[in-house]
């Protein structure tokens, strides 16, 4: 790993400021960075922790009764505190392993953008917002692609605010070696319609299933899934699946999820 | 930089760049070379310590973000006179190891799952050690080891 300076902020204020030096990063929970640094696929010049900045750690609850999670708040911290959205407690809760839960954040996960990671499954789904230091951002203008956000250089996740569901849950067809998603599909119905977020599966990274989201919403069954079908085009093919195969498990995903809700 | 944390109940310091790793400040500072590393990508677990409390991967943390933390590694586990705790002992009574070389991190794993829930299922035990890889004991022994630490019957064979 090339050497850097590492900070420790204790507001956000002050790290925006320490994030203008130039080829400065934030550092989460480290558990993407971390490893990315050690492969040199990234060598920042200065580290910014976020990690000592109360304000942006913890859990509540706003004035629509969203959940609102601070942006370095644990895997397992959000697992044990996210009652109030079950199926986003339990995804929270299914990520890694326990001591990647302890340290990686869904600041870090919402900004990373993995294709692979379970997180931006549930913020899209949910229709949630993320908070930076210096707007709020809707989830559908938020995810660009993958490793792509709508993050400026500098601009550090400080809260996502999650409304919540009347049902929901999160399916994960788990690649055994990484534990990351091969498939993860969420799925959330609200008063006003259902929403299908995949991650896993696509070159584009998370996505929406319209098709999927308009059956559920006029018929909230397994069984309304029956006659769709996806197409592997733009799916991710590698030793692990190919693109037909991501675009049958994102199916049988979907309805796992519509039943586990 | 100066770094100052406490590990195993001592007041330790140490000078580290920005970039050095727990692992290798508990490693080559301290010479406390019981928390191994096994892949250093994250994956395997064996350099699994404890961060104030919380189970950790110590390859995948920065010395530096342990400024003023309680740290405690395999060292500390066993009593000052050499006695072994309770999960050390059962890993031996269960052969719960064959080269040892995952032995640290699985120990240090156990304690944080039978600290959080005293008495799992096997099934949380094998949940809890996703993160945690052995190549030689096929993992059966080393659940059997952590039930047998928790106080509970254990199963002749572990279940598959
Ligand atoms: C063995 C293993 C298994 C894993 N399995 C899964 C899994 O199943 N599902 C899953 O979703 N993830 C998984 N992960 C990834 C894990 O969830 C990471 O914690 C997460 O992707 C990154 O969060 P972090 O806080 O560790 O961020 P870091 O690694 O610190 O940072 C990641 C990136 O985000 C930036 N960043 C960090 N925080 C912020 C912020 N608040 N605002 C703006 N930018 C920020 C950093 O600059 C960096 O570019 C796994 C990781 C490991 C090592
Ligand atoms: S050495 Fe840390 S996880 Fe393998
Ligand atoms: S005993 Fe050899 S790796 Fe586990």
């Amino acid at each position: 790993m090339y050497n850097f300076d590492i900070e420790t902020p204790s507001t956000v204020k002050d790290a925006v400021a320490a994030l203008k030096q130039e080829d400065a990063q934030p550092l989460g929970g480290g558990q993407t960075l971390i490893p990315t640094m050690k492969q040199r696929l990234a060598m920042p010049s200065a580290l910014v922790s976020l990690k000592g900045i109360d304000e942006m750690r913890g859990i509540c609850e706003d004035d629509d009764g969203r959940l609102c999670i601070g942006g370095s708040t644990t895997h397992a911290e959000v697992a044990a505190g996210a009652g109030k959205y079950p199926a986003l407690a339990a995804l929270a809760g299914q990520i890694g392993d326990p001591a990647v839960r302890n340290r990686g954040t869904i600041g870090g996960s919402v900004a990373n953008n993995d294709p692979a990671a379970c997180y931006p499954a549930a913020v899209l789904a949910s229709g949630a917002t993320v908070t930076t230091d210096r707007r709020e951002i809707a989830a559908d203008d938020y995810f660009q692609g993958m490793f792509t956000t709508a993050l400026e250089e500098g601009e550090i996740v400080t809260e996502v605010k999650f409304p919540v569901p009347e049902k929901a849950a999160y399916m994960k067809f788990e690649q055994p070696a990484s534990r990351f998603a091969l498939v993860g599909v969420f799925v959330a119905k609200f008063a006003d319609g259902v929403r299908v977020a995949v991650t896993g599966a696509s070159e584009e990274g998370v996505f929406r299933w319209s098709e999927a989201e308009a059956a559920l919403t006029s018929d909230f069954s397994a069984g309304a899934l029956e006659g769709l079908s996806l197409s592997g085009d733009g799916m991710i093919s590698d030793l692990h699946g190919s693109g037909d195969y991501r675009a049958h498990i994102v199916k049988v995903m979907t309805k796992r999820a519509v039943e586990a809700a | 930089m100066k770094v100052t944390m406490t590990v195993n109940g001592q007041t330790r310091t140490g000078e580290v760049e920005g970039r050095t790793l727990l692992s290798s400040f508990l490693r080559e500072n301290l010479g406390l070379t019981g928390t191994h590393v096994g892949c250093d990508t994250s994956q395997c677990g064996a350099c699994v310590v404890h961060v104030d409390g919380k189970d950790v991967k110590a390859c995948t943390m920065f010395a530096a973000e342990c400024e003023g933390a309680e740290v405690a590694t395999i060292e500390g586990q066993s009593a000052p006179d050499g006695t072994l705790n309770k999960i050390q002992q059962a890993f031996q009574d269960y052969h719960g190891l064959q080269c040892g070389f995952c032995t640290p991190g699985m120990v240090m794993t156990a304690a944080a799952l039978l600290r959080d829930n005293p008495t799992p299922t096997e099934a949380e035990v094998r949940e809890y050690l996703e993160g945690n890889i052995c190549r030689c004991t096929g993992y059966h022994n080393i659940v059997r080891a952590i039930l047998a630490a928790s106080g509970q019957e254990v199963p002749a064979v572990a279940a598959e």
